[in-house]
C-alpha cells in the first residue's frame, strides 16, 4: 500500500531539520512528494501541476506555526488548498414544480442503475414521492435490473422493455409521474462515451424533453487520468450540475473527484459506499482530502461512532485531545467504545495509520488483535497509560508477560500509538476554526 | 498532421532483423523480446484468419485513441535532435496514460540508457527503443495462454473483476469468439447477487448461441459452478467453461473469499483448474488497477488481463505497470458493446496506439 503522504513528508523534513519558516527549498522538496502523491491518487497530472503551484506559493515564506513541524505545516497547506478545490458539498436542487427530474449520466459501468435506486431510496425517506425510469434499452437487462431494484425497495419503475427510443420512453414516464403525481422522476440512461455522436444527442434530447433539474454525472471512483476528458465532455455537451462518486468503499484513493471537480466547476453531491441500498452519502471535502492524502477518513468513523458515544465522554475526550493530552488510557476507553460499535474491520479502515487496508483483514484475525491491545494496556499501571514514555525495558517485559505477549508487540503497539497522536495533531491543525475535529477521538 | 516520415508507420517494423523464434502448440505465442517481428506476422495472421473484422474494430478504436494524450509522444519525438524536454514530456505522456510514476520513471530510464549506451543520435530511433522497452515490459516472461487447449477435456476460465469492468459482456463475446473457432462454450453464472446479472448474461449466451448454466437468483455461487461443471462434463457439450462472477471490490474480505470458494470448486472437480483466471479491467480505471490486480492475483491467482473499452479515449496505459510490476500480461482487449467487439491482445498494435504521433 501507499505510505502515507504525512509519513513521507515527515521523512522529508527529518533529513531538512527544524525551522522557523520554509524555504524555497525545503519547500519544493517537500512538493515532490506532494506531486507524487496526487498522481498516485489518480488526479490529473495537469490539475496536479497547477494545484502544486498554488500551493508552493502560498507555502514558500510561510511561517510555521508554533506547534507545528515543516512536515505538518505543507499538510495543513495541501489539505487546506485540497478542501478548497474539492468545494462544499451541495444539496440536490429539487425547488423546481414537481415532478423534478433528476438525470444520471455516465460511462458504462459506473455505477448508474444502483445509484438511481439508491437516490430514489434515500428521497423517499424524506418524504418525496419518486418514480423511477428504465431509460437504457441498450445493454442487456439493464431495464430488468432496474426494475428488480424497484421491486426490491417498493419505489415504481417506469419501463417499456428495450424497443421504444429512449426519450420517448422518458416522456411518457413523465406523463405517468405527473398522472401519478410523483414528486421526483429519477432517469436511469444507458453508459456510453462522449466520442459517440449518436448517444451523446440522444442525452441531449432527453434533456430537452425532460427539463432535467439535476444532471448528475456519475463516476467511478477508480477512474485515472481520463477523468478530466469524461467530465468536460459530458458537462460541455449536456450541461451537469453534480457529480456523483462510486464505489469509494473500494481503495481508490478518488483523486478523479479533484479533477472533474477541478475541470467543471460542478460540485460532488454524493458517493457511493457499497453495493446495498443504502450505501450512499453525502460528500464531504474534508474527508475525501484525508482519503487523497492518505490520511484515513476519520470523520466517517466519529458519524458512526457518536451515535453509539456517551456525550459527556465525548465532550470530555474532544478537551483531552485538544490539549493534546489523550493518553494510553483514553486509547484503552475508546478501544472498549469501539466494540461496542459491532463491525470492527469496517472502523478499523477509517483510521490514519491502518487505512483502507484494513476491510481486507480477516474480521477474526482483527477481533482477535483487538483483543490483544486491549491486553497490553490493561497490564500497564495507570501512570504508564497516561505517560507511555515511562515505559522502559523492563517495564515492556513486565506488561508483555502480564498481557500474554511479548515486547515487539508491546513496541509496535506503542508506535502505532504515536503514530496516531501525531495525525491527530497533523488533522487538527490542518483545519480552519477547528471545526469538529477535535471530535476526532471522541469515540 | 501526421507524420509518417519516422519509419515507424506500420509495415515497417516487419522489416527489422530479429530472430525468430517459435510458437506454442495452439498457436499462441511464446513471449520472447527478439521475435517481435515473427510473432505480429503470426498472430496478424492468425487473427486475419479467425476474425478479420474483429481487428479491424480494434485498428479503428485504437485509431481514436491515436489522437488522444499519448499520441504526443510521437509528436515529441517528432524533432531531429535528442533534448532533455523531450524526456520530460514523455514522462508526462505516459503519466497521462495512466501508465502510472514508477512504470513511467523507469521506462524513461530505459529509453534513456539505451539512447546513451547505443549512441542513438536520431529521435525516431531514440522512439524505436521506447517502443521496444513497452512491448518488453507488455510481454513479460509469462505461460502461454491455456484456455483453449484441445486436449483437454473441459477447458475453465474463470472470469472475475471490480464492479461494472466489463466481465458479462467480456463473457459474451469470448464464448462468441471462441465458438467461431469450432469450440464448444457453456457459461456458468456465477453472479447470483446483482439484480438482472443472470437475465443479462442469458442474453449474452442466446446471442453466442451457447448453453448458460444458472441457478434462481441469490443461489450459492460454488454450486452454480459445481454444477456447470457436472453438466458440461456429462452432456460432452462443452470444451471450454466460461465463470461469470459478480463484480467484487478488492477490499470486502466475505466477497473475497466468496470468490476463493468458486475457485475451489473448479479446482477440485477438474484436474489444474481454472485454466486460466482473467481479471477484467476498464481502461478507463486509474492506479487502483495495479492493487486490483495484486489483490485479485493474492486471492485466485489471476492468469492474465481482459482490458474492456479501450474504445474510450483512455488509454489502459496502466497495464503497463501491471507486467512491470506483477507479471500479468493483458490477453485480450475490448473494443465495444458488440459481440465481435473482441480481439487478441498484441503488444505491438497497443503500444503502436499509444505512441503514434497523430495528435
Ligand atoms: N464501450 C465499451 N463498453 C463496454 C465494453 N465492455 C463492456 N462494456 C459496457 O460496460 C458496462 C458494464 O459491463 P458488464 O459486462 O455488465 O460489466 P460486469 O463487470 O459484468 O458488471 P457487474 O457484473 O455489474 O460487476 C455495460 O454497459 C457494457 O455494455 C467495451 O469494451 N467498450
Ligand atoms: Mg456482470
Amino acid at each position: 500500500m501507499f505510505e502515507s503522504l504525512s509519513d513521507k513528508l515527515q521523512s522529508v523534513f527529518d533529513t531538512l531539520g527544524r525551522r522557523g519558516r520554509l524555504t524555497e527549498a525545503d519547500v519544493d522538496k517537500a512538493l515532490r512528494e506532494v506531486r507524487l502523491a496526487l498522481l498516485e491518487a489518480d488526479v490529473n497530472f495537469k490539475v496536479v501541476k497547477e494545484f502544486v503551484a498554488r500551493v508552493r506559493e502560498r507555502a514558500i515564506g510561510a511561517d510555521v506555526l508554533r506547534s507545528l513541524t515543516p512536515a505538518q505545516q505543507v499538510i495543513k497547506i495541501v489539505n487546506e488548498e485540497l478542501i478548497a478545490t474539492l468545494g462544499e458539498s451541495a444539496r440536490l436542487d429539487l425547488s423546481g414544480p414537481p415532478p423534478n427530474v433528476i438525470m444520471l449520466v455516465g460511462l458504462q459501468g459506473s455505477g448508474k442503475t444502483t445509484m438511481a435506486a439508491k437516490l430514489a431510496n434515500r428521497l423517499r425517506s424524506s418524504g418525496q414521492r419518486p418514480l423511477l425510469v428504465a431509460a437504457d434499452t441498450y445493454r442487456p437487462a439493464a431495464v430488468t435490473q432496474l426494475e428488480v431494484l424497484g421491486r426490491q425497495i417498493d419505489i415504481p419503475v417506469h419501463s417499456e422493455g428495450v424497443t421504444p427510443p429512449p426519450p420517448e420512453i422518458v416522456g411518457r414516464g413523465l406523463r405517468r409521474a405527473r398522472e401519478e403525481a410523483r414528486t421526483i422522476v429519477i432517469l436511469d440512461t444507458a453508459g456510453r462515451l462522449t466520442i459517440d455522436p449518436q448517444m451523446m444527442a440522444e442525452l441531449v434530447a432527453i434533456k430537452a424533453l425532460a427539463k432535467p433539474r439535476e444532471i448528475l454525472l456519475v463516476a467511478d471512483a477508480m477512474t485515472g487520468q481520463e477523468a478530466v476528458r469524461v467530465a468536460q465532455d459530458f458537462h460541455q455537451q449536456v450541461g451537469l450540475t453534480g457529480l456523483v462518486l462510486t464505489k469509494i468503499d473500494g481503495d481508490a484513493r478518488g483523486g478523479a473527484a479533484i479533477s472533474m471537480r477541478a475541470v467543471t466547476g460542478v460540485p460532488i453531491k454524493f458517493l457511493g459506499t457499497s453495493e446495498k441500498i443504502d450505501g450512499i452519502e453525502v460528500f464531504h471535502p474534508d474527508r475525501l482530502s484525508s482519503r487523497i492524502l492518505g490520511m484515513g477518513d476519520m470523520l466517517t468513523m466519529i458519524e458512526k461512532a457518536e451515535a453509539v458515544m456517551d456525550q459527556e465522554e465525548t465532550a470530555r475526550m474532544e478537551k483531552k485531545l485538544r490539549a493534546a493530552s489523550f493518553d494510553l488510557d483514553d486509547f484503552l476507553k475508546q478501544t472498549r467504545q469501539i466494540k461496542k460499535m459491532g463491525s470492527i474491520s469496517s472502523l478499523l479502515e477509517m483510521i490514519p495509520g491502518i487505512g483502507q487496508a484494513a476491510k481486507s483483514l480477516d474480521p477474526v484475525a482483527v477481533d482477535k488483535q483487538m483483543r490483544r491491545l486491549e491486553a497490553i494496556i490493561s497490564s500497564m499501571t495507570m501512570q504508564e497509560r497516561r505517560s507511555p514514555n515511562l515505559l522502559n525495558g523492563s517495564r515492556k517485559r513486565r506488561v508483555a508477560a502480564g498481557s500474554g505477549t511479548s515486547v515487539q508487540e508491546v513496541n509496535a503497539l506503542l508506535s502505532q500509538f504515536r503514530q496516531m497522536q501525531r495525525t491527530m495533531k497533523q488533522l487538527q491543525s490542518g483545519r480552519r476554526g477547528g471545526g469538529g475535529l477535535g471530535k476526532l477521538f471522541g469515540l | 498532421m501526421r507524420t509518417q516520415g519516422l519509419g515507424f508507420a506500420r509495415g515497417r517494423r516487419y522489416n527489422s532483423p530479429r530472430t525468430p523464434r517459435g510458437l506454442a502448440p495452439g498457436g499462441h505465442l511464446l513471449f520472447s523480446p527478439c521475435c517481435l517481428e515473427d510473432v505480429l506476422v503470426l498472430s496478424r495472421f492468425r487473427r486475419a484468419t479467425v476474425a478479420t473484422e474483429d481487428q479491424e474494430k480494434l485498428d479503428q478504436s485504437l485509431e481514436k485513441t491515436r489522437r488522444g494524450v499519448l499520441g504526443r509522444i510521437g509528436a515529441l519525438f517528432q524533432g531531429n535532435e535528442i533534448e532533455d524536454d523531450l524526456w520530460e514530456g514523455l514522462e508526462e505522456a505516459l503519466i497521462m496514460g495512466d501508465v502510472g510514476v514508477e512504470t513511467s520513471l523507469k521506462l524513461v530510464e530505459a529509453t534513456r540508457t539505451r539512447v546513451r549506451t547505443q549512441g542513438v543520435k536520431r529521435v525516431s530511433d531514440a522512439y524505436q527503443i521506447l517502443k521496444e522497452e513497452m512491448v518488453r515490459i507488455l510481454r513479460g516472461d509469462a505461460p502461454p495462454f491455456d484456455l483453449d487447449n484441445r486436449h483437454r477435456l473441459l477447458n475453465i476460465g474463470l472470469i472475475v473483476g471490480v464492479n461494472g469492468s466489463g466481465k458479462t459482456t467480456s463473457i459474451g463475446k469470448l464464448a462468441h469468439y471462441y465458438r467461431r473457432q469450432g469450440r464448444r462454450v457453456t457459461i456458468a453464472a456465477g453472479d447470483t447477487f446483482r439484480a438482472a446479472a443472470i437475465d443479462q448474461l442469458k442474453i449474452w449466451g442466446q446471442r453466442a448461441g451457447v448453453s448458460v448454466i444458472a441457478h434462481a437468483p441469490g443461489a450459492d455461487p460454488g454450486a452454480v459452478v459445481y454444477d456447470a461443471i457436472r453438466a458440461s462434463q456429462e452432456s460432452r457439450d462443452a470444451d471450454i467453461l466460461l465463470i461469470d462472477t459478480a463484480g467484487r471490490l478488492h477490499t470486502n474480505f466475505n466477497l473475497m473469499k466468496e470468490m476463493e470458494k468458486i475457485r475451489n470448486v473448479a479446482q477440485r472437480q477438474v484436474h489444474k483448474a481454472p485454466h486460466e483466471v482473467l481479471l477484467v479491467l476498464d481502461a478507463t480505471t486509474g492506479q487502483n488497477a495495479i492493487t486490483q490486480a495484486q489483490k485479485f492475483g493474492a486471492s485466485v491467482s489471476v492468469s492474465g488481463v481482459i482490458l474492456t473499452k479501450l474504445d474510450s479515449t483512455a488509454k489502459g496505459g496502466v497495464v503497463l505497470a501491471i507486467a512491470d510490476q506483477l507479471g500479468v500480461p493483458v490477453r485480450f482487449v475490448g473494443t465495444g458493446e458488440k459481440i465481435t467487439d473482441l480481439a487478441e491482445f498484441d503488444p505491438w498494435v497497443f503500444v503502436d496506439a499509444l505512441l503514434d504521433a497523430n495528435a
